[in-house]
């Protein structure tokens, strides 16, 4: 059944109060840092199999990731994955263990706490 | 039966949340020894020697990137459809030549640390 | 902040279609003042030209939905004193639906999903049958104890951002629909209703957003049934029986 001639095709959508809840956040979080690490892998592919290859270039490589800067970016890219394996795993349980309505804000704190704890770790122990 | 295009959309959700399985394990191992590396402050070399000495290692990375290969470019296309417009035969070619770029380049890598 | 005590107060409300705009009305205080108040006031007193809908008044019937400060909601049951808080009273047109003229849209692209999705009961039994027996206390009935109650008032729909996003996603509403049915022992057309939110507009489509659940004026969990169908859609294929 078509849409009427008469009737406009205008449709408006939602901005940021519509999506201003926990579980949204969770979404964006889980999606950005899906993109971070899609994006960084190739590089990751590629550094590794470079300087394991040419050891001169190896040491030079590992030089360089001892400025400040780098090493804040892993910690940045070891949030990232982190976040999303913790968002990931409450999505697996939504989809596929159960849903339980008062865990929802629960679920999405305990994901984030995890993967903080983790990074935390990680950019202490560096 | 279903048509074949939603069988296959079927199989791909499927998929994506059979790799996402997958990598949830293989992230945990590879989170815990990039900590063990860091904290035992292991030199690169050290590293591979490890890499070396098992060969479940090279095993443990090889279905790592294959995962990631699936997992990944599957992830991607969601994000083209619903935030670039990009959906269709083009789209799908692109994201399979990613996901072949993804599995050459990771088993290369693995190859590399390991061989 | 919207006035307490003051007399009067600022009101936007969106006009037109496709070059709409909001247009400010200025609408007396009242005390237990519905937004639905507000807009009856200005149809009737100050522009008989604006177009909206509504019944019951009551929170029932869910024909007066519409976006209210950002979200959709039923204006009956949204006290301007709910919306005190923020700056100023916005009312617009539901989203994602095509807007008909100011506060109405066309519902057809939305009940066209709730077909697409084969939302339609297929009886198996016939009148010289008896009656079918669904015990209340069994698994697969207390599973749509909730999803039953869905009127069809379109808010999730206009809530979820997927549906913004992809033009033929169906959508919360549709999909609980199909699971209410799926679980519904009486019903004959469930392989076909598999197939149907199997695919890529289908249920895979949902990404746990939960804009449909916070919102549902009847506080269902769109997002709890198609998380059950991505399950059964997900053992359908692995099985070969989809």
């Amino acid at each position: 059944m078509a849409t009427p001639s008469s009737i406009s095709s205008a449709i408006l959508r939602n901005d940021a109060r519509a999506r201003a809840h926990p579980a949204f956040w969770a979404f964006v979080v889980h999606r950005v840092s899906g993109i971070v690490l899609a994006l960084f892998l190739p590089l990751h592919f590629f550094t590794l199999s470079q300087a394991l290859a040419r050891p001169a270039a190896l040491d030079r490589f590992l030089e360089w990731t001892r400025q400040p800067a780098v090493k804040f970016s892993e910690m940045l890219l070891v949030l990232a994955l982190a976040v999303h394996l913790a968002g990931g795993v409450r999505l697996l349980f939504i989809e596929f263990v159960g849903w339980r309505a008062d865990w929802q804000k629960t679920t999405i704190a305990l994901a984030g706490a995890v993967a903080v704890a983790y990074a935390l770790l990680f950019a202490l122990t560096g | 039966m279903a048509t074949r295009s939603v069988r296959y959309a079927a199989w791909r959700f499927v998929l994506q949340r059979a790799s996402a399985a997958v990598l949830a394990l293989c992230v945990v191992v590879h989170l815990a020894t990039i900590i063990y590396a860091v904290r035992h402050q292991l030199t690169a070399e050290a590293i591979v020697a490890r890499m070396h000495a098992s060969v479940w290692w090279p095993a443990f990375y090889a279905i790592f990137v294959i995962a990631v290969a699936i997992h990944a470019p599957l992830g991607l296309r969601a994000i083209a459809d619903e935030w670039l417009g990009l959906r269709g035969r083009a789209t799908d070619t692109v994201l399979a030549l990613v996901a072949l770029v993804l599995l050459g380049g990771g088993l290369y890598a693995v190859r590399s640390l390991t061989a | 902040m919207i006035s307490l005590t003051e007399s009067t107060f600022p009101v936007l409300i969106w006009r037109g279609a496709a070059d709409g705009a909001f247009r400010r009305y200025e609408v007396p205080r009242l005390a237990s003042q519905t937004v639905l108040d507000v807009v009856t006031h200005v149809q009737r007193h100050l522009d008989a030209s604006l177009a909206y809908r509504y019944a019951c008044r009551v929170g029932m019937c869910g024909s007066c939905a519409m976006t209210v400060n950002g979200k959709a909601r039923w204006t009956c049951r949204t006290h301007v004193d709910t919306v005190a808080g923020d700056r100023t009273l916005e009312i617009g047109p539901l989203h994602h639906l095509p807007i008909v003229r100011d506060l109405v849209v066309d519902m057809a692209p939305f009940f066209d999903k709730w077909a697409a999705a084969k939302g339609e009961f297929k009886p198996t039994a016939t009148r010289y049958d008896d009656f079918a027996k669904v015990a209340p206390a069994s698994p697969a009935r207390r599973a749509i104890d909730a999803t039953i109650e869905c009127i069809g008032c379109a808010v999730c729909y206009a809530s979820c951002d997927v549906v913004g996003w992809k033009s033929d996603y169906l959508g919360p509403a549709a999909l609980n629909r199909a699971f209410t049915l799926v679980k519904d022992v009486r019903d004959g057309a469930r392989a076909a209703r598999l197939r149907a939110v199997a695919g890529d507009s289908g249920c895979q489509s949902c990404h746990t957003h939960q804009s449909c659940t916070e919102r549902c004026p009847k506080h269902l969990s769109p997002t709890a049934s198609i998380a059950s169908l991505k399950r059964l859609v997900a053992t359908a294929a692995v099985k070969g029986t989809l």
